[in-house]
């Protein structure tokens, strides 16, 4: 056992020591929130303006299309296909005379290709436009339509669980983007520090050091050293970032004004409804941050946190025993990890294209099914936790998805345990699934 | 003395050959002792079993007299295989104290022989340098160290001089006498006959699996000799005729001779003496043991079987 600990010391030390791993680890949440907002940034400011001729047959459309941010619509004389261009605009769109009900195609010819979002926001102009129209052709007057619409108030939905005797608000859109970050998180994890373990596995077997190590150690410990220190190696990222983030978080507190913040408290006090005449108004700011804590605080963290923290652990145990199989086997040549990679590299996929299934039904079988496989327990029981226990996942469901899970890898660890025994020994010899089957399920 | 290690009718087969085919030898205490053979003889095969790696299918080792067990003698053997290697990476004294540590040393003692050994083969310079900035030469004197670290009962080492110059493969040479002195023995794994003609005391040669030969250097050499001698005289007669002899190579003044059957070599002196030439010197030629492997692998399965009889 104990030189077992000396593996895991070496395996872990020599990643963490590294300049590399601080710098990935910090420059990692750094990046994605730059990707975020660079994405953002530019996916505004790639919008072209669109300046749109109008010739419109019915002449009803003149004052009843909106304009919006990038899109401008006119209406001169004068202005057919031909000329557009010349006169100085973008598009051209061209609205035939109404037959009764007929349906009619609008037209819209433009100097470029216009993208699907400024499609869609035209389209949708011209749709309100037409119901404004119809509405009006119905004896609504103008007046009383705007007056109705400034009016209706928006229905806010608040879903309640049920749990015992409560009802416990829950928010969808919340769980959703729970469930979806952490099992994209797994997801990645299970790539990144599985690939780890299989180059540091190619690593021992091209440098030689194989066979001079398991003069040493039982060819199971070094194995298992290596993968429980990588594993190690994974934790210690995820806590560095959760600190980041609480960090972070704290160091935003404290840029937020003081009264503010006091507003939030009360809103806390009052559950969100300041009672009238009361000594404070919160403000807009307030009230945003209120929302979002509120949100937040619907969603069961302790839990949500402990179980990310046993799938991470689980799925990579189960999964990286098999990239180090693979390691074992292979020789100098990087073409062949590809290949052999597949058979483990598909179910990691495959579990993913479920797992954003069940991020929208939870409670369908095949979510259901796909969280207590442990192939694919890891990724779907992540995205389907999100949505509450007991509410959407039973506990037995959850006791079970566990419980096989660590069966799970126990199995893979244990088969590995035999392919990785022979492989690293062995050179110049190409293997096959067949062969490293018959090496998994020999006796000794 | 008594045998180290003692193996008994090895078998160890892989799905389509017979690595190690019914291989039985003693090694005595304190011995260099030399395992030869050709490529895919199963040498390797043989030494992983020895060092617990592959557990054989029939057959027992014992060591130091008792049942072998790898888990716990594995901290009274040092193995340097052939396929050798060590983390890039890491630094030269981290490295040494990591493969000490897991061959059951506790730190402290781990650094103080490795400051030990650091300074005999005048490496103490090297403990910050990483080993991916060794020459081939140095890592394999990093190799050797590490191998022999824990003061290990048996040292196993296969082709150890490979890559060294002259002068290192000395220095190392001189380790290993030195090992043996001190009551170590050592099974020196290699192709070079002239390194095993000079250092081993004991030899086995083993081909396909099986052993073909097994004794001392000199017994060896004794058992393959052709009855060979050189002597040189004054002058060389112009007819040379006896029936005790005949020659095989004449040179400026010296002779090659067989000495026929039933004959000894007082014979040929006798020869010579009567015909009042001076005889300059005489002696016998014994095979290289280079000779006696090639003759032994090149051989068809009939000189094999041949060369069993006298053993």
């Amino acid at each position: 056992m104990n030189k077992i600990l000396i593996i895991i010391q070496r395996e872990y030390l020599s990643r963490v020591k590294n300049k590399r791993f601080l710098l990935t680890t910090i420059l990692t949440p750094l990046l994605m929130v730059l990707f975020i907002v660079g994405a953002t940034y530019f996916a505004n400011q790639g919008k072209e303006d669109h300046k749109i001729a109008v010739v419109d047959q019915n002449g009803f459309f003149k004052g009843n299309l909106e304009d919006g941010k990038h899109i401008h619509f006119e209406f001169p004389e004068g202005v057919d296909t031909g000329n557009y261009i010349q006169k100085g605009f973008t598009d051209i769109l061209l609205i035939p005379e109404f037959k009764g009900t007929e349906k009619v195609n609008y037209i819209i010819r433009s100097k470029k290709r216009i993208g699907l979002t400024t499609e869609e926001a035209i389209s949708r102009r011209i749709d309100a436009a037409i119901e404004d129209k119809m509405l009006q052709d119905a004896g609504i007057e103008r007046a009383q339509l705007d007056s109705i619409r400034e009016k209706s108030q928006f229905a806010e939905l608040k879903s309640l669980e049920e749990q015992g005797d409560s009802a416990k608000e829950s928010n969808a859109a919340l769980s959703y983007g729970i469930g979806f970050g952490s099992g994209m998180l797994i997801y990645i994890t299970m790539f990144i520090y599985g690939a780890m373990v299989m180059r540091g596995v190619m690593e021992e077997k091209t440098n030689r050091i194989a066979e001079v190590m398991v003069s040493s150690v039982k060819p199971f410990q070094l194995m298992l050293g290596k993968i429980i220190g990588i594993g190690a190696v994974g934790l210690t990222q995820f806590l560095m970032w959760i600190v980041l983030v609480i960090g972070l978080m704290t160091a935003a507190q404290f840029l937020i004004p003081h009264e503010v913040l006091d507003q939030v408290n009360t809103l806390n006090q009052y559950n969100g409804q300041i009672p009238a005449g009361g000594m404070m108004q919160a403000g807009d700011t307030a009230q945003n941050i209120y929302k979002i804590q509120h949100t937040m605080s619907t969603a069961n963290w302790p839990l949500i946190i402990g179980c990310f923290i046993f799938y991470f652990l689980g799925g990579y145990l189960f999964y990286a025993s098999l990239f180090a199989a693979v390691g074992s086997v292979v020789n100098e040549d990087p073409q062949d990890a590809q290949s052999l990679m597949m058979p483990i590299t598909m179910p990691i996929i495959f579990s993913f294209i479920i797992m954003t299934n069940a991020v929208q039904n939870p409670g369908s079988p095949i979510a259901t099914w796909a969280s207590i496989i442990p192939f694919s327990s890891p990724m779907v029981m992540m995205a389907r936790i999100a949505y509450g226990v007991p509410g959407t996942v039973a506990y037995w469901e959850l006791i079970v998805s566990m419980l096989s899970l660590i069966a799970g890898f126990l199995l893979t660890t244990w088969l590995s345990a035999k392919i990785y025994r022979t492989g690293i020994l062995m050179y110049g010899k190409k293997v096959s699934w067949k062969e490293m089957g018959k090496w998994a399920f020999r006796k000794n | 003395m008594s045998a180290i290690l003692q193996l008994e009718h090895l078998k160890k087969h892989y799905a389509t050959q017979k690595a190690v085919d019914d291989i039985s030898f003693s090694i005595e205490k304190g011995s260099i002792f030399g395992l030869l053979g050709p490529n895919g003889a199963g040498k390797t095969t043989l030494l992983r079993m020895i060092t617990g790696i592959f557990y054989p299918d029939s057959g027992s080792i014992l060591f130091d007299g008792r049942p072998f067990h790898p888990e716990e003698d594995i901290i009274r053997i040092g193995y340097m295989p052939e396929e050798r290697g060590l983390y890039k990476k890491m630094k030269i004294g981290e490295h040494a104290l990591y493969l000490a540590q897991l061959k059951g040393l506790s730190r402290s003692e781990a650094m103080e022989k490795i400051r030990f050994w650091f300074k005999r083969l005048e490496m103490e310079s090297w403990w910050n340098k990483k080993v991916e900035d060794l020459s081939k030469g140095m890592s394999q004197k990093l190799q050797f160290v590490t191998t022999v670290l824990h003061e290990p009962k048996l040292i196993i080492l296969d082709e150890p001089f490979s890559g060294l110059d002259p002068v290192n493969a000395n220095l190392i040479k001189d380790e290993i006498y030195g090992l043996a002195q001190r009551g170590s023995t050592i099974i020196f794994s290699t192709h070079r006959m002239e390194q095993v003609e000079e250092i081993c005391d004991h030899i086995v040669l083993v081909n396909l699996g099986k052993k073909i030969l097994d004794g001392t250097v000199g017994n060896i050499k004794q058992q393959f000799k052709e009855n060979k001698f050189s002597i040189k005289l004054s002058e060389l007669p112009a007819v040379i005729q006896s029936e005790a002899f005949t020659v095989e190579e004449r040179k400026m003044n010296e002779l090659i001779v067989k000495i026929s059957p039933n004959h000894r070599s007082n014979d040929v002196l006798q020869h010579f003496l009567q015909q009042q030439i001076t005889i300059e010197s005489f002696h016998e030629i014994l095979p290289s043991l280079n000779e006696i492997f090639i003759g032994l692998v090149e051989g068809t399965s009939a000189t094999t079987r041949a060369f069993q009889q006298p053993s």
